[in-house]
């Protein structure tokens, strides 16, 4: 283990510097064409960013020092006070968890060790998923296979709110790897108020808007599913969208070589929204029998793909789990972290989140460590506070993305920020306990 | 320091050792020859116990992202297999599917000492080698997946030069830091993209116009040139599929004598005879086999229970989800570049296929007369977990306890099979070659699965226990570069293990000149990216410097021996 400093921060090795194939860690597509211009300690990115990730990387350099109840300290002073906190605690909360491969094993091991819980920022939302997992399962392709494969795309989401370079990147490509001239693809937004000025460009061919509140999604899909069963539906229109509309997609669905239905779990957020996935992913099944399609989820913004992809290597399950008995359990809903605290079970939250400066630790009165990126917005003032490096800016690490199949390596930018790495400082507080 | 190993009866295959009363000495993790006079710092007393090297699992999936859909699909079958944090040990669960750490832990109190995962595909390489970093006490390893790439498949169509094959082969092995390339229903994971549901041997791929048989002999004859010990990994056309015994013995034929390895041969073994129009291939395909020295095969056994198949053949998983249970699979097309399928499946000794599925197997292994060419494997999880071994050991060391199981399938499946007329069983020095000595040397491994002087201090200590199922379940010592880190089958030190790989000289800017233009023009990876780096596979393991801990162990490439 490298020893733990802060403070310690250097001019860095050179005035000025390019870095090329810099992956992105703000949003789940991981984009890694990024070419990005350091300047001392400011950073630019000069190629192919989008404006979330010009947001992101280009963000002024704060130097915190760790705090204590409000006070300066040192790093060593900071971790000897988080560790007193959670080795006091009856059911310490590990939360957030926005951090890379190395900074989510370290807080597997510290969660393991002092018996708490681990639940990310965003289980919820990629909890529609797992749910449909465990219950019936998929078909699912990557983003490499719907860019060079896809001819229809069924948007179920606003994804281009989300991922901004989605479209650029795998929908509006020009080259693919089966065709010369490639055929123009077939774009519908299923679902209202999403954001299409991205679906442009010579690969773009029909566009149809089939407009309905996303709470409606699951309705139109299940209306697929039943007429292309050869069911017949009652007349009228099916959640206020005309039937010949939805007859029409079906034809089109038909006709397809390969069409992906593309959603983004977080932004499905309505109650039972996992009963919505689980009809895209049976319409999905039921059209394999005969032709190709397949679904393909986005998200995992803020390291939320990585989160889950170790809790359920390293200790069998997904998000959320329990430690508290020594053993792993699993409990998608009682183990959330929002309950724990509401129903004052949790008495320590320990909030992790190292990417950007917006996810922020929920408001509450239980003494909360925030192992933090230097300029993460705090309500309120935590009892500690620990300014750690940005993965794929302060240092070098590891993510998984958003179809959790990839892995992209992240690089260390060398703006000499002093900031420890997540890892580091986890390594010693585990030590401490 | 000097450790010595005194009187325990050794089999060590390698080095023609069979069960001889030898003493075996180690010197900083190595087995070594002491000079004369050396002191000895530490003794072991092994009178009437039985030494054998680390037992090598040369085909097990315990890494990478069809694991864990698997792992996060079925959490059903954790509950139940939690395992408590110990002193020295992590927490985690599991049965079928494992978590890392205790699929690790398992290895190391049965025994093993190296597992290999058979199935890396280049794209989720890297999140292989992090699983694989996360499995303590044991080495690891993987092969890389080719054959249904498009890169792959279009150099064969247009007929590249064979050089230029090999350097991308090469390329893919340097980039995915694998041990060695297998194959996975060749040519078929992409062509079931394209909507084709079945690849047989001769069968063209509708896109590429290529066959199974030019995938498998170039990949075949390419490695072989390249030289990279293990032959060509084959997980044949049809898996699954009754009848698939025809391809499979047309497979050993086209191998034309270049050295091929065809694992989980059991699924590959089915015949169309009978009511049931299911049947036993294993007797036509293990007399193929007897004469073809060229081959060797793993078995992938199946042994009743629940478990969870998770392959990179989506073609054929999506064939078998009518199978699923509990009803839920997942089957995914993977970036131009491979697939998967997770189909959990629970085999009933009530069931007529899968009792002859049981049977079967076991035919296999009885019926192939070279045990340096059949190695121990349930295709982890596939035919059932790893934890069977020393049930599956039992089985075929111990006739009447074979038939005393025989009598318990399946009517329809005792009356088809031949299982209950072979006699043979194997002896401690076979099931020495099966799972350490004939895996090392397959692999290239020079320096393990053998207690020659200079290998590798990787033992295993057993009771002389005639029921072999509890000696091999409960191994009294088990040392990992000479530590003891297992005693009576319980940890006793926890230890990261080594990553090995094989690294065949290629013209590196020759392959990257295209290979660039091509991540440019389709991938969503930057080529640079694509490469797994030395040190993302050894800091997250051990935090060891490169260089200085052997946590990655290259071999060298060269003729087989
Ligand atoms: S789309 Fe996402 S990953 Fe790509 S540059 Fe923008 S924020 Fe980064
Ligand atoms: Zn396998
Ligand atoms: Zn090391």
């Amino acid at each position: 283990m490298t020893a733990v400093q802060a403070g310690a921060q250097t001019a860095p090795a050179s005035a000025s510097q390019t870095h090329a194939h810099v992956t992105c860690p703000f949003c789940g597509l991981r984009c890694d064409d990024l070419e990005i211009a350091r300047a001392g300690q400011t950073l630019k990115v000069t190629r192919n960013g989008c404006d979330k990730a010009k947001a992101g990387f280009e963000r002024p350099l704060t130097q915190p020092m760790p705090r204590v109840g409000g006070k300066e300290v040192s790093l060593p002073e900071a971790i000897a006070a988080a560790a007193a906190l959670i080795g006091n605690a009856r059911l310490p909360a590990f939360g957030g968890l926005a951090t890379d491969v190395d900074g989510m094993r370290a807080i597997m091991s510290i969660a393991d060790k002092s018996r708490g819980v681990v639940d990310h920022a965003f289980s919820e939302a990629q909890g529609r998923n797992i749910k449909v997992l465990q219950t019936s399962g998929y078909i699912m392709t990557t983003l490499t296979e719907a860019r060079n494969r896809a001819d229809l795309f069924i948007i179920a989401s606003d994804v281009h709110t989300f991922h901004p370079r989605f479209f650029e990147r795998i929908v509006c490509n020009e080259k693919s790897m089966f065709s010369e001239a490639p055929p123009k693809r077939t774009i519908v937004f299923l679902g209202e108020g999403y954001d299409t000025s991205a679906a442009v460009g010579t690969r773009i061919g029909d566009v149809i808007q089939i407009n309905c509140a996303k709470q409606r999604i699951g309705e139109i899909v299940s209306a697929l599913r039943t007429l292309h069963k050869g069911v017949p539906l009652p007349a009228g229109d099916i959640a206020g969208v005309p039937r010949s509309q939805i007859e029409d997609l079906l034809a089109r669905c038909h006709k397809a070589d390969y069409g992906v239905v593309v959603w983004v779990p977080p932004d499905l957020d309505f109650p039972n929204a996992d009963l919505t996935v689980h009809q895209i992913c049976e319409f999905v099944k039921d059209l394999n029998v005969k032709q190709r399609f397949a679904g393909l989820s986005l998200g995992g913004n803020e390291g939320a793909s990585t989160a889950v992809s170790v809790c359920t290597w390293q200790s069998g399950y997904p998000l959320r789990v329990s430690f508290a008995t020594g053993q792993p359990k699993y409990d998608a809903n009682l183990f959330a972290i929002p309950k724990l605290i509401a129903s004052g079970q949790t008495d320590c939250l320990v909030w992790l989140s190292t990417f950007t400066a917006d996810l922020s630790p929920p408001a509450t009165d239980i003494p909360t460590v925030v192992i933090g990126s230097h300029d993460l917005k705090l309500a309120k003032e935590p009892a500690v506070y620990i300014p750690v490096g940005t993965p794929g800016i302060d240092h070098k690490g590891q993510l998984v993305r958003c179809d959790s199949v990839v892995s992209l390596p992240l690089r260390d930018l060398e703006r000499a920020a002093g900031l420890p790495r997540t890892v580091d400082v986890l390594a010693a507080l585990e030590a401490a306990l | 320091m000097l450790i010595k190993f005194t009187g325990g009866k050794v089999y060590d295959p390698a080095n023609g050792v069979d069960g001889e009363i030898r003493d075996i000495h180690v010197r900083d993790g190595r087995i070594v020859t002491p000079s004369a006079g050396e002191t000895v710092h530490q003794e072991y007393n092994l009178a009437g116990k039985v030494v054998m090297a680390g037992g090598i699992d040369p085909h097990s999936h315990i890494g990478g992202g069809k694991v864990t859909i698997a792992r996060m699909m079925l959490p059903e079958d954790h509950q139940g297999h939690e395992v408590q944090r110990g002193d020295l040990t992590r927490s985690g669960c599991g049965h079928a599917v494992p978590s890392t750490l205790t699929a690790g832990y398992r290895y190391a109190e049965m025994g093993y000492t190296a597992a290999f995962e058979p199935a890396m595909l280049p794209a989720n390489a890297r999140q292989a080698h992090m699983e694989m970093a996360d499995t303590p006490m044991i080495d690891k390893g993987a092969f890389v997946m080719l054959g249904s790439d498009d890169y792959f498949l279009r150099l064969l169509t247009r007929g590249a030069h064979k050089d230029e094959i090999k350097d991308y082969i090469a390329w893919s092995m340097h980039a995915a830091q694998a041990l060695a390339v297998k194959v996975v229903n060749p040519g078929g994971i992409s062509a079931f993209k394209f909507n084709q549901r079945a690849l047989d041997l001769d069968e063209k791929h509708v896109f590429y116009g290529v066959t199974p048989r030019d995938i498998i002999l170039t990949l075949g004859r390419s490695l072989q040139e390249l030289g990279v010990p293990h032959p060509i990994h084959i997980h044949g056309c049809n898996l699954g599929v009754p009848g698939n015994k025809d391809t499979t013995l047309a497979t050993i034929r086209a191998s034309e004598g270049t050295p091929i390895h065809l694992t989980h041969i059991q699924f590959h073994s089915y015949g169309t005879e009978g009511d049931m129009k299911f049947s036993s291939g294993a007797a036509e395909i293990a007399e193929l086999i007897n004469q073809y020295t060229n081959v060797s095969i793993d078995i992938g056994q199946i042994l009743f229970g629940q478990t969870c198949t998770a392959s990179g053949d989506s073609m054929r998983q999506y064939g078998n989800t009518k199978s699923a249970h509990p009803k839920k699979w997942v089957v995914m097309d993977i970036e131009c570049d491979a697939g998967c399928g997770v189909v959990p499946m629970k085999y009933r000794d009530k069931s007529f296929v899968n009792a002859l599925q049981w049977a079967i197997g076991l035919e296999m292994f009885l019926l192939v007369n070279d045990p340096w060419r059949v190695f121990l494997t349930t295709d982890h999880p596939n035919g059932a977990p790893f934890t069977t071994y020393p049930h599956l050991i039992r089985l075929l060391m111990d006739k009447t306890f074979r038939n005393e199981m025989l009598r318990r399938i399946h009517p329809g499946a005792q009356a088809a099979t031949i299982l209950g007329s072979l006699t043979r069983e194997y002896s401690l020095y076979e099931i020495a070659i099966m799972t350490r000595a004939g895996p090392a040397r397959s692999l290239g491994l020079r320096d393990r699965g053998h207690l020659g002087p200079g290998a590798n201090a990787d033992i295993t200590v057993y009771d002389d226990n005639p029921d072999r199922e509890a000696m091999f379940t409960t191994p009294l010592f088990v040392f990992k570069n000479g530590e003891l880190i297992v005693r009576n089958g319980r940890i006793v030190k926890v230890v990261t293990g080594a990553t090995h790989v094989v690294r065949p000289e290629y013209d590196r800017k020759r392959a990257e000149k295209p290979l660039k233009d091509y991540f440019d023009s389709y991938h969503t990876v930057q080529m640079e990216n694509f490469r797994l780096h030395d040190d993302e596979i050894i800091t997250a393991g051990c935090g060891h410097a490169p260089g200085t801990c052997g946590c990655l162990v290259v071999h060298p490439t060269g003729a087989r021996t």
